[in-house]
């Protein structure tokens, strides 16, 4: 039996299609109404919201829970202060990626961390004699994220507070009456903005948002829009663009932070004072050079795509729901250099984009690779450049807001 | 007055077509000067906050058939360039009945059955066969055309050129396409369907911008030019761009600049300085004289000869074709600030509705009966409007809330008989607020504000001759070898240096910038560039 998100009633009632999906045990909606690519529109040029409660999240308490933080993240938890949030990973000890997620910092001692999985036990038997407590509380909140230019005019009616929220900070507000946390974070790459509450109040903060949101052009959007407005961020996506280390197959189904493209998340990690799972192996892999991968933004070449398929007879498709499987890509000399993990077209880029792995000497900005489509039933190689990640991310995105309604 | 600055190149009118053509010769190296006459950029694609935080679409106000190579060539997206998807197509009914178009295509089955179950496949029909003969035509809209009088080796040539793409072009798609060029969108659309609203909402696209009903001979081939444009893959399809049309004409303008351009506000040009028959610069109306080695007049035709030139330089074939060119703008623009979304009774107070074109033309006979009245010199009583409330989607456009509507209005004829429209044009928009009120019972009570864009507005305003919003209709005998005029259909003018870049060349109006790029690549070409 799926689980109902807090928000249900609301979602259910907004849901126009009569369609539903699942993700982490709960009812979830892929799209509200019958074009998922205005959902995606909303996000960029209005905004949306989206109901994120499924999301695992986990409390973890305790006079040691930074320095366990510390040696479980791979990212330093150290530099994560009071009302500040972290997009963060944690390895195996051979330097392999587990998972991601997003670490926020209420005090010294009071953390919530997101996952897309289950990691109770994972967690617990890491604790060894640090004093801290970790207890799941996925179900204790409920969480709404609203993005997109417009978020910030529609929050800041609700909590004036959050026009001083810089990227990635979080600070309890009030909507009405009701407690929450209000953090500048999403899975977007836009402006935008997720909303904590007590899961009893999440119709009312629902009421809230979508009243002061409508006038703005607020609407809420599913899990298709999400996961195009994600790749155009750059933003991984577990099972799709890697592995759990701990339960893949082989070490094809491994990646490191340095192949997934997240090196710049180990900065300082020569510094020995703080060990944490997968430090040796990552120093190794950087000081050998042996990472295998890195994991790069590919831009299509819109003029050979629209060559190859009007050579074939056929209208150039622009689809711009998420591909989610592999696709190869070639060097000039037709030999498979790496291969894509999530491809679509994107509206806001006019491009058909990727994200993929290549190999690393390829990962330079500007090189040219070949991706694979398959067009009349036949293997085609289209040009395409690599670029970097992200390549959608507007000024905004970061940008003080200084307390104006944008 | 004098400068002694010297361009490569100086293009006359900072419209759309205008820019983009300055953005390829600037791209490719040439100094670049664009003269604008107004104290903006954009042409007709302008847009206008006429009241604190509503933004009108003066006169253009949507995007389908810029070319996506353009987009890509300039790097527009680098620039702002955002298309905004429509997300439905509203046709409201006498009746009170409507027919709501979606983004699905089994609901959009459904939702034509409920009016015509016949009709409900025969909707894929058309639509595919109407994609086969958009296809077998693109290339001839993506290049320049023949020459159909050049008979030199190379012009000969092109002629077999495009006879063997002809050739290759499947019968019954050939034939289909010939049907379009020639006939009416009446018949054309009387073969697949029997659905009133069905046929009013298509066959409205046959009459945009001509001064033809969809049952006149010619009203095929508009049908087919407003189908040629797609958005994001999908042929026929449209969108708003951010910030309404004249956001986009920004972009471009930003464009332009970014790639070397000069863009001069306020600059009104007289007339090409020639010599010998040959262009040298251009004088301005304040009497300042700029000299450049290319000369490219992004006006329509009329002023690009006869007003720019002296007619008596040039032949006289070119001058009687120029005569004879119809402009004959039949179109009018009535836009409204809003203190609310109109309500349509038998949907309640779906909003939704409203995310794309509004189409008042219940029927192919009430746009005929519309055209009767322009045939004789008036306006319609009951206009064909073209509605966009583009605040719907882009809260950029209005106030939270609060909306604009933007009604693109046919029949209005620049010729009017026994009146003028500096006394008509409160009628005219009357005419239109009327019509909308009996769809939208209390529209009236909603209006804020109202433009009015009459055709001897778009004139003064925009330049273009009688208000024509594409340089010239779109008329078989003034297109493609014909556009402007025969022999001069390839941006060339019979002044060296001196060339055309506007609407009125191939492939036409309707925000494509296609004459701005093809007339760019014969600049380019005959400079060995």
């Amino acid at each position: 039996m799926l689980s109902q998100s807090p928000f249900h009633a609301r979602v259910a009632a907004a849901n126009e299609t009569s369609l539903w999906s699942h993700w982490a045990g709960h009812l979830v909606v892929d799209k509200y109404q019958m074009s998922e690519k205005w959902e995606y529109v909303a996000i960029r040029n209005a905004a949306g919201a989206f109901d994120s409660s499924p999301l695992y999240k986990y409390r973890i308490i305790g006079p040691d829970a930074e320095r366990f933080l510390g040696g479980v993240l791979a990212r330093d938890i150290r530099t994560c202060l009071p009302g500040q949030a972290q997009y963060t990973i944690w390895c195996d000890d051979r330097g392999y990626v587990n998972e991601d997620g997003v670490v926020f910092r209420y005090s010294s001692d009071d953390f919530l961390l997101t996952a897309a999985e289950p990691n109770l036990s994972y967690f617990q038997q890491l604790i060894g004699h640090d004093r801290v407590e970790i207890s799941e509380v996925t179900e204790d909140f409920g969480s709404l994220a609203v993005q997109g230019p417009r978020s910030h005019a529609i929050l800041a009616q609700l909590a004036p507070g959050v026009s001083s929220l810089g990227y990635f900070e979080h600070a309890p507000a009030k909507i009405g009456k009701l407690p929450v946390t209000i953090s500048r974070s999403g899975y977007t790459g836009d402006l935008g903005y997720e909303i904590f509450c007590d899961a009893g109040d999440a119709n009312d903060v629902w009421d809230a948002v979508f009243d002061a949101g409508q006038p703005h052009g607020l609407i809420p959007f599913g899990q298709t829009a999400l996961l195009m407005a994600r790749i155009e961020a750059g933003l991984l996506l577990i099972h799709v663009d890697f592995d759990v280390s701990r339960l893949a197959e082989n070490d094809e189904h491994r990646s490191t932070p340095i192949e997934l493209g997240l090196a710049w998340m180990l900065r300082g990690i020569e510094d020995d004072t703080r060990p944490f799972i997968g430090r040796r192996a990552i120093l190794r892999e950087r000081a050998e050079g042996t990472s295998r991968w890195k994991m790069v933004g590919l831009k299509v070449d819109p003029f050979d795509y629209a060559t190859k398929y009007t050579a074939a007879g056929m209208v150039p498709p622009k689809d711009h729901t998420p591909v989610h499987e592999d696709m190869m890509v070639y060097d000039g000399d037709a030999q498979r250099v790496g291969y894509a993990t999530s491809f679509m077209y994107s509206p806001v880029l006019q491009r058909h984009i990727a994200l993929a792995r290549v190999r690393p000497e390829l990962a330079t900005p500007g090189t040219l690779v070949n991706l694979e489509f398959t067009i009349n039933h036949r293997y085609v190689q289209v040009g395409a450049e690599v670029v970097r990640n992200p390549m959608f991310a507007p000024p905004r995105k970061n940008a003080p807001m200084n307390g104006e309604g944008q | 007055m004098s400068t002694t600055r010297e361009y490569d190149a100086i293009v006359i009118g900072g419209g759309h077509n205008g820019l983009v053509n300055a953005a390829y010769l600037a791209k490719a190296g040439l100094r670049t000067l664009i003269l604008e006459r107004r104290h903006l950029v954009g042409g007709a694609a302008i847009t206008e906050e006429l009241r604190p935080g509503f933004k009108f679409t003066t006169f253009s106000y949507a995007l389908s058939l810029l070319r996506p190579d353009i987009v890509h060539e300039l790097d527009l997206v680098k620039h702002g360039f955002m298309p905004l998807l429509m997300p439905s197509t509203f046709c409201p009914m006498e009746n009170g009945d409507a027919l709501v178009m979606g983004q699905d295509r089994d609901e959009n089955i459904k939702e034509i059955a409920r009016h015509s179950k016949h009709d409900a496949d025969a909707y894929d029909q058309y639509s595919h066969d109407v994609e086969m003969v958009v296809r077998a035509v693109k290339p001839l809209f993506d290049n320049a055309p023949p020459n159909i009088v050049d008979r030199s080796p190379e012009g000969l040539a092109e002629l077999a050129e495009l006879a063997k793409h002809l050739g290759g072009i499947e019968s019954g798609v050939l034939h289909n396409l010939v049907r379009l060029l020639t006939g009416s969108a009446a018949d054309f659309l009387d073969d697949y369907f029997e659905s009133d609203i069905l046929k009013g909402w298509l066959s409205a696209s046959g009459i945009i911008g001509t001064k033809v009903g969809p049952m006149s001979q010619g009203s095929g081939l508009v049908l087919l030019f407003h189908s040629m444009g797609e958005h994001d893959g999908h042929l026929g399809s449209w969108a708003f761009h951010k910030g309404g049309n004249g956001g986009f004409t920004q972009v471009l303008a930003r464009a332009a600049q970014a790639l070397g351009a000069e863009i001069k506000l306020g600059a009104e040009v007289e007339r090409v300085i020639t010599s010998n028959g040959k262009a040298t610069g251009v004088a301005l109306v304040d009497g300042t004289e700029l000299s450049a080695k290319v000369v490219v007049s992004a006006a329509d035709p009329r002023r690009t000869f006869t007003k720019f030139l002296d007619q008596r330089e040039l032949p006289t074939d070119l001058v009687d074709s120029l005569r004879r060119y119809r402009y004959q703008g039949t179109s009018s623009k009535v836009n409204f600030a809003l203190d609310a979304l109109p309500k349509y009774p038998s949907l309640g107070d779906r909003s939704d509705i409203f995310r794309g074109f509004t189409n008042i033309a219940p029927t192919m006979e009430y746009l005929e009966r519309a055209f009767d009245e322009a045939k004789y010199g008036w306006y319609s009583t009951r206009p064909y409007i073209d509605g966009a409330i583009q605040s719907t989607i882009d809260p950029d456009m209005a106030p939270p809330g609060k909306h604009v509507m933007s009604c693109f209005v046919h029949y209005t004829p620049y010729h009017l008989k026994g009146s003028d429209w500096a006394t008509e044009r409160e009628n005219m928009a009357d005419n239109v607020q009327d019509t909308l009120e009996s769809f939208f019972p209390g529209f009236s009570d909603l209006v804020l504000q109202r433009e009015i864009v009459t055709p001897l507005d778009i004139e003064t305003v925009a330049g273009l001759p009688e208000g024509n919003i594409f340089h010239g209709e779109f008329l078989a005998p003034q297109m493609y070898f014909f556009r402007p005029a025969p022999g001069w259909n390839q941006y060339r003018t019979p002044i060296d240096g001196y060339y055309q870049c506007g609407s009125g060349t191939h492939p036409g109006g309707c925000v494509s910038g296609g004459p701005g790029k093809l007339a760019s690549q014969r600049i380019l070409a005959d400079l060995q560039l």
